[in-house]
């Protein structure tokens, strides 16, 4: 079977949980931005977690269906619409052939998923179907969805709808946003009142937020420690000789405005980072709108494996919830 | 050179074996990134390594992060014993200098540049003590360039130059990065020379552009035809200048898929080149000359 696009929406692409092993060589692991959103639209239509579905920014899609499927919408809150008629999110419910799933205005969040019984089935590149424009990898040749696209899904086993997951285990970023970071890598580089600065201050999400990294701007400038700049590091005290990136690491070029880089991060280069988002708030980033007020929170190691653990419980008390 | 540990999160371990760039850091980096690699560690999915640094990105639910940081020290003794000869290869990448699509672009985004009144290889001439572009030119293409580092986006090589570090030339990245650069530009930043593999923002200088692709999802060129990628770190690379008559010819190669570029399979050794850069050099890029 399969579904066609009337309208693509913002910015929807194909994402499944990524393909890792290839960052080496500057192609970064993709997927989805909020992996348990996507974990768990898929498991309200009983595909595996890890199957390909839409991530939808902003603005939702219209699509066509060309036979009965199972949908599902969960991370941000965009009201889906079949035929338009209202539908719950975090609910798996029916589309019949020949009828069209659309969306209303986005409420919260920033980035929704929307599962498919069976799964998006076009052809992978490297292991995954994830859609990697800037190398033209995955998705549809390398590419967001766009209005004409017949995009093919698997075979599904058809299960029942009205599979639904509880408030208590949905997961969205609270207000001001809290993001949790271990300082590390280039940490040293700052003088201690910089370090402090850095999370004393209120930071809100600048327009340049996308799959790539989020830019924060609003707190004050980060002072560097003095030093002579090493050979081949650059001028600016914000450089450094070019290294790797780390998914989740904050770069801070010239001091002014954070980068924490994301999925689809460029995997090295010339700038120091201070330290990087914990792996159990890296979700929560793909459902900050811009101009979102965030506090950046220190953590130690321990509490990163804690908070760590803490998101692989949820993710079990899902699973255990829909059976 | 002192090694410096430290944690990118609760995934990465980074490794940092010098602050400042050398052929010295490079290969030790490169030894232990391959040690770690060859150690098969449980809960490792990448190792990146980089010019005077590498990275280990691991997952803590299958190896606790001290543990996995101690085994990573571990292994700096033995990558400090290995031996510095490398087996790879030296390419011959076409160059077309002074382009005009590289110009058409650097005049577009001239208000972010140190100097707006020239090019940007008048530019690095200049803060570089050479009379003309030409003779910067000469000096970027006479000597060969080891790929310390691939990535930044999909087969970016970073390249360093096999010369004395007096001799490095140097040149600061654009004031503002760009938001175009063509694809397959030449380019310039710090002490690095790299060649752009898509089209995109970047903030080095633009010297000239190649012909010849190097990264192809498609894999349709033959030299491709094993990886999407084409570079890897330790190779070698001989700049060859190319007029516009050159670049059209090969350009109309790459696009009837029969472009082979020249490969030569080279030993490198670290202690011979220390010892006589000039000759080491002149070897290395005579096997070139058999192909």
């Amino acid at each position: 079977m399969s579904f066609k696009v009337m309208q693509p929406g913002l910015s929807t692409s194909i994402q499944d949980l990524g393909r890792p092993g290839y960052f080496h060589l500057g192609i970064p692991i993709g997927g989805a931005m909020d992996r348990f959103a996507l974990r768990v639209a898929n498991m309200l239509v009983g595909n595996p977690e890890g199957a390909a579905g839409l991530e939808v920014v902003f603005m939702g899609p219209q699509i066509v269906f060309d036979q009965d499927a199972l949908v599902a919408v969960t991370g941000a809150d965009l009201p889906a619409k079949v035929d338009g008629v209202l539908q719950e999110g975090w609910t798996a419910f029916e589309v019949k052939s020949g009828q069209t799933l659309s969306f209303d205005f986005l409420k919260s969040g920033a980035r929704a998923y929307i599962a498919i019984s069976g799964g998006i089935d076009t052809p992978a590149a490297l292991e995954s179907r994830s859609t990697y424009p800037i190398g033209a990898l995955g998705g549809i040749d390398g590419r967001n969805i766009q209005a004409g696209d017949v995009i093919p899904v698997g075979e599904a086993d058809m299960i029942e709808p009205g599979l639904s997951v509880p408030e208590n285990l949905r997961r969205m970023p609270g207000k001001p946003a809290e993001l949790r970071v271990l300082p590390g890598l280039y940490w040293h580089r700052l003088t201690s009142a910089a370090q402090e600065g850095f999370f004393r201050d209120d930071w809100t999400v600048a327009l340049e937020a996308d799959r790539m990294g989020y830019r924060f701007k609003g707190g004050k400038p980060l002072e560097f420690v003095e030093r002579e700049q090493p050979f081949g590091a650059g001028a600016d005290p914000s450089n450094i000789v070019d290294g790797c990136y780390s998914y989740g690491s904050i770069q801070v070029p010239g001091g002014l405005e954070p980068i924490v880089l994301h999925r689809d991060a460029v995997s090295g280069g010339g700038y120091f980072t201070l330290g990087a988002i914990i792996s159990a708030d890296m979700d929560l980033i793909g459902q900050l709108q811009p101009h979102t007020q965030v506090k950046f929170r220190k953590v130690d190691m321990d509490e990163a494996l804690q908070a760590r653990a803490a998101r692989k419980k949820m993710l079990a008390a899902v699973r255990a919830h829909l059976g | 050179m002192k090694t410096r540990y430290t944690y990118g999160g609760d995934e990465h371990i980074y490794v940092e074996v010098d602050d400042e760039m050398s052929l010295d850091a490079f290969f030790k980096s490169l030894s232990m990134s391959n040690a770690v690699r060859n150690a098969d560690i449980k809960g490792v999915t990448e190792i990146c390594p980089a010019n005077a640094s590498f990275q280990v990105r691991y997952d803590p639910d299958i190896i606790a992060p001290e543990e996995m940081m101690k085994k990573v020290q571990e292994l700096e003794d033995k990558a400090e014993d290995a031996d510095k000869r490398l087996k790879t290869r030296i390419i011959e990448i076409p160059v077309y200098y002074q382009d005009p699509w590289t110009h058409e672009t650097l005049m577009r985004f001239r208000e972010r540049h140190q100097d707006p009144s020239g090019t940007d290889l008048d530019y690095a001439a200049r803060i570089n003590g050479f009379d003309s572009a030409e003779a910067f030119i000469e000096a970027h293409h006479s000597q060969p360039w080891f790929v310390s580092m691939v990535g930044f986006v999909a087969g970016l090589p970073f390249l360093y130059q096999l010369v004395e570090r007096e001799k490095q030339l140097q040149v600061p990245k654009y004031l503002r990065p760009r938001t175009d650069t063509p694809k397959l530009t030449v380019g310039y930043g710090g002490c690095f020379s790299c060649i752009y593999s898509v089209r995109g923002a970047g903030g080095y200088q633009m010297f000239g552009v190649t012909p010849m692709p190097i990264f192809d999802p498609d894999q349709k060129q033959s030299y491709l035809s094993d990886f999407m990628v084409f570079f890897k770190p330790g190779d070698i690379v001989k700049w060859k200048p190319i007029d516009r008559a050159e670049y059209d010819r090969i350009l109309a190669e790459v696009e009837a898929d029969t472009y082979v570029p020249r490969i030569a399979e080279v030993d490198f050794d670290l202690e011979a080149f220390n010892a006589d850069m000039p000759g080491t050099n002149a070897k290395l890029m005579e096997a070139l000359n058999v192909v």
